[in-house]
This record gives C-alpha cells, sequence and structure tokens, in this order.
C-alpha cells in the first residue's frame, strides 16, 4: 500500500494524478495507523517549514514516519516535505525536523547571487555529480543528467553533501535538488509536475527496490 | 540555470477554448484537454486557463474542465478568470491548479492579494494586470481591458508584490491581438521595478518576437501567447529550439 501522507500541509490533487497515471492506488491519510501499514509512504508538503513539523509533532506522525523508515519503508519527501526529512529548518526561526537526513534548511537569500530571483521559480536542469550514488537510487534509474524539472523554493537544503544525489544551477553555485540516504528519498522539486521526466521518477520510487530494505 | 518558459494561454468560455483579437469577437479552437495535452507533450512549461465564463452553469463546466486537465497534464497550471474572493482560490486549487491569477478581483478587492499570499503562500499567488498607455502612462484597465481604473501600473504592481503575489503577468492591450511584437517598453518598466517573476503577454506574432523578448528584456521570465499557437502559426518545439540556438536557456 502506497500511502500519501495527508497532514493539512499543500494540494495534494496532482501528486494523488500522478500517481494514478503510473498505475498506483494512492491511499490519501492522516491516520497513524493506517500508515503504519504502507510499504510506500509519500511526504508531500507546501508552505513553511516551522508550520509543518509542528503539525507533524502534535499529530504524532513524526513518530510514525521515523520509526517506518527506520524499518526499511521507503520513504519520499517531496518540496517541503523534502526540507523536513532534515534535523533542522531556519524558516522564522529554528525548528527541528525529522533527522531523518543529515543537514539543515537554510533561506536561498544570500547564498544564490542577487540578481537571481526568489523563490526559484521554473525549470531547472538536474546534475548528477556522483554516478554511484545516482546508480544506488531507484527513483532515478530512468533519469538522464540535465534532465529538467520543476522547481518553487525559497529554502534549500544544506551540509548535506554525504547524502546529496543531485543538484540544480543557480546562477553559478549548486542548489541541493534531491538527497538520499538509504531507503529516504527527498526531492525539492516537484516530481508532479515535471512531465514525464517526473512521472518516471516516481514510477521508481513506487517500483523500486530500495537497499536497506 | 532556470530556463524561461513559454506558456500557451488557453481562454476557457462554456467549456472551450476561445481566443478573442483585441479581447472581441471570440474564435472557437478546441477542446481544452484535448489542447492542453497536445501542449504538454510537445514541450510548453506551463498552462494558463481563463474562466471567461459569466454563468454559474460555465463556472462548473470549468471546474471539470479544469479537474480533467490536471489528472492528465502534469506540468504547472495556473487558472484566472473570476477570482474575486479568497474562496475563489480554494475553488481552482482544489481542482488541480499550482498558481490562481488574479486581475479585476484585486482592484475591487486589494485584500484578496495579502490574504491568499498568507493562505496559500505568494508562488500560489500571480497578479495578471492589462496595461493601456493613456496620455504618455501605462494605466491598469479592468473587465477585460474595457475599464480605465486610472491606476499607474508600475506603482500597482510594486504594491501587489509587496502585498504578497509571487508572480506578474503583463498583458499589454496594446500589443494584444496584432501580432506586432511584445512589449518590450512596458514589460522593462516592470521588470525593473519588482524582483518576481515576471511573464509577458500580448503580441506575439511570429518566433523572432520571441527572440526579440528575451534578449531585449533579459529579467522577463516568460513569454505567454494563445492565437499563434492555438492556430500552428508557431510551434512550441521548434520555436524552443531556435530560441536555445540563440543562446537563451530552455527545456528541451
Amino acid at each position: 500500500m502506497l500511502v500519501v501522507i495527508d497532514y493539512g500541509v499543500g494540494n495534494l490533487f496532482s501528486l494523488c494524478r500522478s500517481l494514478e497515471a503510473i498505475g498506483e492506488s494512492p491511499v490519501v491519510t492522516g491516520d497513524a495507523a493506517e500508515i503504519a501499514r504502507a510499504d510506500r509512504i509519500i511526504l508531500p508538503g507546501v508552505g513553511a517549514f516551522g508550520d509543518a513539523a509542528a503539525i507533524l509533532r502534535n499529530t504524532g506522525l513524526d513518530k510514525v514516519v521515523k520509526e517506518r523508515a527506520a524499518a526499511g519503508v521507503p520513504l519520499m519527501g517531496i518540496c517541503l516535505g523534502m526540507q523536513l526529512l532534515f534535523d533542522k529548518g531556519y524558516e522564522f526561526g529554528e525548528h527541528d525536523g525529522l533527522g531523518l537526513i543529515h543537514g539543515k534548511v537554510v533561506t536561498l537569500n544570500g547564498y544564490i547571487p542577487k540578481e537571481q530571483k526568489i523563490p526559484q521559480m521554473g525549470w531547472n536542469a538536474l546534475h548528477f555529480p556522483s554516478p554511484e550514488k545516482k546508480a544506488a537510487c531507484p527513483v532515478f534509474a530512468d533519469t538522464r543528467e540535465g534532465e529538467y524539472v520543476y522547481f518553487v523554493h525559497s529554502y534549500y537544503a544544506s551540509e548535506c553533501e554525504a547524502d546529496t544525489v543531485a543538484v540544480c544551477d543557480c546562477g553559478g553555485v549548486p542548489v541541493t535538488a534531491a538527497v538520499a540516504h538509504k531507503n529516504v528519498v527527498g526531492c525539492q522539486f516537484h516530481p508532479e509536475k515535471s512531465s514525464d521526466a517526473g512521472l518516471a521518477m516516481l514510477k521508481g520510487f513506487c517500483r523500486g527496490e530500495f537497499k536497506g530494505e | 540555470m532556470i530556463t524561461k518558459r513559454i506558456i500557451p494561454c488557453l481562454d476557457v468560455r462554456d467549456g472551450r477554448v476561445v481566443k478573442g483579437v483585441n479581447f472581441a469577437s471570440l474564435r472557437d479552437v478546441s477542446s481544452p484537454v484535448e489542447l492542453a495535452e497536445f501542449y504538454s507533450s510537445s514541450g510548453a512549461d506551463e498552462l494558463v486557463f481563463y474562466d471567461i465564463t459569466a454563468s454559474s452553469d460555465g463556472r462548473r463546466l470549468f471546474a471539470d474542465i479544469l479537474r480533467e486537465t490536471a489528472s492528465r497534464v502534469f506540468i504547472p497550471l495556473t487558472v484566472g478568470g473570476g477570482i474575486r474572493e479568497v474562496e475563489d482560490f480554494d475553488r481552482v486549487l482544489k481542482c488541480g491548479a499550482d498558481k490562481v491569477s488574479v486581475n479585476s478581483g484585486a482592484i475591487t478587492n486589494p485584500d484578496i492579494i495579502p490574504r491568499a499570499a498568507e493562505k496559500y503562500g505568494s508562488q500560489c499567488v500571480v497578479l495578471s494586470v492589462d496595461i493601456k498607455r493613456v496620455d504618455g502612462s501605462f494605466h491598469v484597465f479592468k473587465n477585460g481591458g474595457r475599464i480605465d481604473t486610472g491606476l499607474e501600473a508600475i506603482e500597482w504592481i510594486r504594491r501587489g508584490v509587496e502585498n504578497g503575489a509571487g508572480e506578474i503577468v503583463v498583458n499589454s492591450i496594446d500589443t494584444d491581438g496584432v501580432g506586432g511584437g511584445f512589449d518590450i517598453e512596458m514589460l522593462r518598466a516592470v521588470c525593473d521595478a519588482v524582483k518576481v517573476p515576471v511573464i509577458a503577454s500580448g503580441g506575439a506574432g511570429c518566433t523572432e518576437d520571441f527572440i526579440k523578448l528575451f534578449k531585449e528584456v533579459p529579467d522577463v521570465d516568460a513569454g505567454l501567447a494563445a492565437t499563434v499557437f492555438h492556430f500552428g502559426q508557431i510551434k512550441i518545439p521548434e520555436l524552443k529550439r531556435v530560441l536555445r540556438a540563440e543562446g537563451i536557456d530552455m527545456r528541451l
């Protein structure tokens, strides 16, 4: 069972339709017991880090997500969901994330050259610095170097080189686009809005074999 | 680098795509869902749907069309037309829109921008502005370009961004439907005033117009057009190849 976690953060319409388009039947739920039974989990999200992290904590969903991830269940965070996988987020203050990927989420402001617009909104090309890391993550099995995906974000994951699978170029500096650690994957971009390239990644997540499973 | 975007715009009335020339004389073109799928598979970077329906029946039809399109087309979808209240954001976002474009609604109800930005995030709030030169200055027009509000356009846009608009669509009434090229002067003025993405609309007649747009206004993020795409005068894959060959960043 594929679960898309519904915790009131963001719009799940496109994500669910894109999963259906690749032949999946996602179950949208915020129920911890149901999430605990999932064999694939997607953590979506749009909005501010602190608010979303607080919802996960207050509903106890943080515990079930961490527990299932530790048990080897493939977990994919998308956009804010990806950022929440990290140790900490610094959007309007300092907030604890799920701590499944080491690193922190900080503002693009001051990192990317100032003529670059924030939010980064639009299509950008994925670069895979390490062929080994790319090959180890089934999400990107059918993704070519330079593939374009759709981004909308003002914050980015930093100090996470060890788990970075893909980056994009923002005015000459690399911005974390995808991270993976064993069965935990995060995409800063929106695969559900990235046309065929994105659908292939979702398929890779839903059907691929993860090490550490 | 973030690429420049090519965006076909679909005006939808009673479930069908239409496109006005100078905002009048509508011509029926095609089925919105089919057209959206066609554009998505031919490399459009994003789609804009404008609901130009007046009746509630038409509005229901539009919701169905939107839901069906968003179930089959997986690129960003912006929806505009008839957005007057924050509740209208909710209505179209639930049907699969990613961004919501406000035009006249922001003039009659200026609170809509800050309230929607707070609720859904700035990335979701697009301020669309119909602009026409009046006595040498840029005026904001409303109601499909029929009524001069007297508002100075650059100041209006600057205020919109301060209030939370995350993207601006500049529609030049002076160049719209004429096919003589985008309004370079107007677009430069807007790009100089704000730092959020700016989409150029109104005036595309041929491939060269897009080259000129991105070369002469390097800060502009996207070119939007309807007629030239719907009638096949410009084919998007070919347009994007030419633009890339000209050194403009394009997703191919």
